[in-house]
């Protein structure tokens, strides 16, 4: 589903991704940890094209973005509907009710009849658990509960794939649960291919298939959640492990 | 001059014979009926000339505003300089002089326009560049995260400004913007000086053949003031209906 091949990234002389190789399968669940700066945040955005990488390839669904030479917007547009994304700040749309924050991809991207959205985003939200607060502003819902709306908006847009940026660091504990619950689901019964980088180690624990360790711009270890957790090979794994347990 | 100046004693004298006015009848019904008389072509001027003036100018201005804050915006250097120049020489100089250049110095170049359509492009040339200082400070207000979750949902740069970023950077520009509506109001009394009969102009000639200036020119400021307490209504209106979506 996903190939990536000597991913680099860089801001000005500040070199952030320094050749990233990875291969997702289709339906695998992919947690990114890492220390902060390590580039797995930027490693995620490259995924959706919100920064444009400097140099390397990235292939979804058979689709093949090279980035040695500048890439169109179009293309670059066309290729980011492979992928939806949650922010760790959410980034609903202040203006717009739960129910119009999904509905606006399918309206104005995807030119789906407004009634027919309506209906597909009403039904996500059910799914997310928000069933009853469709016409509720973002300032009328829980961090946890926008995040969900986050959700229900990047599916909206049936991505092939789902990218997670630290999607609970912005919650309250007690609001952690809800969302993690509804990408479980969306791992285990959807079968979603997800890449999510978070801190949340339970939640890689239960739903990673893969978890891939970061730092300094490269891809230091990887594993299944059990080798990394308990046994990891690199002592900066290690390290890094301790401090956040 | 030099005399008012140097004899405050004058000054006195003349607050005296004003404060008769009020205690002689006759001279009182005078002053009411010159006010009413003249109040209906004043009232003309406004709605045939102040009125339509004014709002074609700010719906011409605010269009030209936002094209000039969205150039100052981009990264295609060349508008960038284009927008920069043109907002330095319309705020840079007096809109008077702006209007003076339309109407009476474009016709040395074998351009004669009227006074409405000269007033029209200087007044939205004056709003332009000023509401585009605003529109671009408000579309910076907007968090670089709802450009981006526009575009992770697949939409391209205008899409992302149309439905997400100008929306609430409509509702930032509000109070600012009302500002400068209202000001425009009050400066299409300048279009007097290239002759268009609007209000100003109409009292300016009323008060020629009747020699009431002070009657007259406080009728007119009178005028401005309730059409300006209308807008400061209907800007408070507007800001509550977008407004629904803050926390309070």
């Amino acid at each position: 589903m996903i190939n990536i091949k000597n991913l680099h990234k860089s801001f000005g002389d500040l070199e952030v991704l320094k050749g990233i190789d990875l291969e997702v399968e289709q339906g695998k669940v992919i947690v990114l940890i890492g220390p902060s700066g390590s580039g797995k945040t930027t490693f995620l955005r490259c995924l959706n094209l919100l920064e444009v990488p400097t140099d390397g390839t990235i292939e979804i669904d058979q689709k093949l973005m090279e980035f040695k030479k500048t890439v169109s917007k179009r293309s670059i547009t066309s290729f980011r509907s492979l992928t939806g994304m949650v922010f760790q700040n959410y980034n609903l749309f202040p203006h717009k009710t739960a129910v119009e924050n999904v509905m606006e991809g399918p309206i104005i991207v995807k030119n789906i009849p407004k009634q027919k959205a309506k209906e597909t985003a009403k039904a996500l939200l059910t799914k997310v658990g928000l069933g009853d607060k469709v016409d509720f502003y973002p300032f009328q819902l829980s961090g946890g509960q926008q995040q969900r709306v986050g959700i229900a908006r990047a599916l909206a847009m049936e991505p092939k794939v789902m990218l997670f940026d630290e999607p609970t660091s912005a919650l309250d504990p007690e609001l952690v649960g809800d969302v993690l619950q509804v990408m479980k689901d969306l791992a285990k019964e959807e079968r979603m291919t997800m890449v999510v980088v978070t801190h949340e180690m339970r939640f890689a624990r239960d739903v990673a298939d893969e978890v891939i360790f970061m730092d300094e711009g490269k891809i230091m270890e990887r594993g299944t959640p059990e080798q990394i957790f308990t046994n990891p090979k690199e002592e900066r794994t290690r390290r890094f492990l301790n401090m956040i347990q | 001059m030099v005399r008012t100046q140097k004899s405050p004693k004058n000054g006195l004298v003349k607050m005296f014979l004003l404060s008769n006015i009020f205690s002689d009848p006759e001279r009182m019904n005078q002053l009411v009926s010159i006010a009413q008389t003249s109040l209906y072509p004043m009232v003309e001027g406004a709605i045939k000339y102040t009125i339509p003036l004014t709002l074609i100018t700010f719906v011409l201005g605010l269009i030209l505003a936002v094209l000039t804050a969205l150039a100052r915006l981009s990264s295609i250097k060349i508008l960038q300089i284009i927008a920069r120049v043109y907002v330095s020489i319309i705020r840079g100089t007096p809109l008077l002089v702006q209007l003076f250049i339309i109407f009476y110095g474009l016709p040395n170049l074998g351009i004669t326009l009227n006074p409405f359509i000269s007033a029209i492009i200087g007044f939205s040339l004056s709003v332009g560049a000023y509401a585009s200082e605003i529109i671009r400070a408000a579309i910076l207000s907007i968090p670089k995260g709802q450009w981006e979750a526009g575009y992770s949902i697949g939409m391209t740069y205008t899409q992302a400004l149309k439905r997400i970023v100008l929306p609430q950077a409509a509702r930032v520009s509000i109070p600012p913007l009302s500002n400068t509506f209202i000001s425009l109001l009050k400066d299409t009394s300048l279009a007097s000086l290239i002759l268009v009969a609007e209000m100003f102009r109409k009292a300016q000639e009323i008060a020629a053949k009747n020699y009431e200036f002070l009657l007259l020119y406080i009728e007119a400021g009178a005028i401005y003031w309730i059409m300006c307490t209308v807008l400061s209504i209907i800007q408070g209106r507007i800001e509550d209906k977008l407004n629904r979506y803050v926390a309070k």
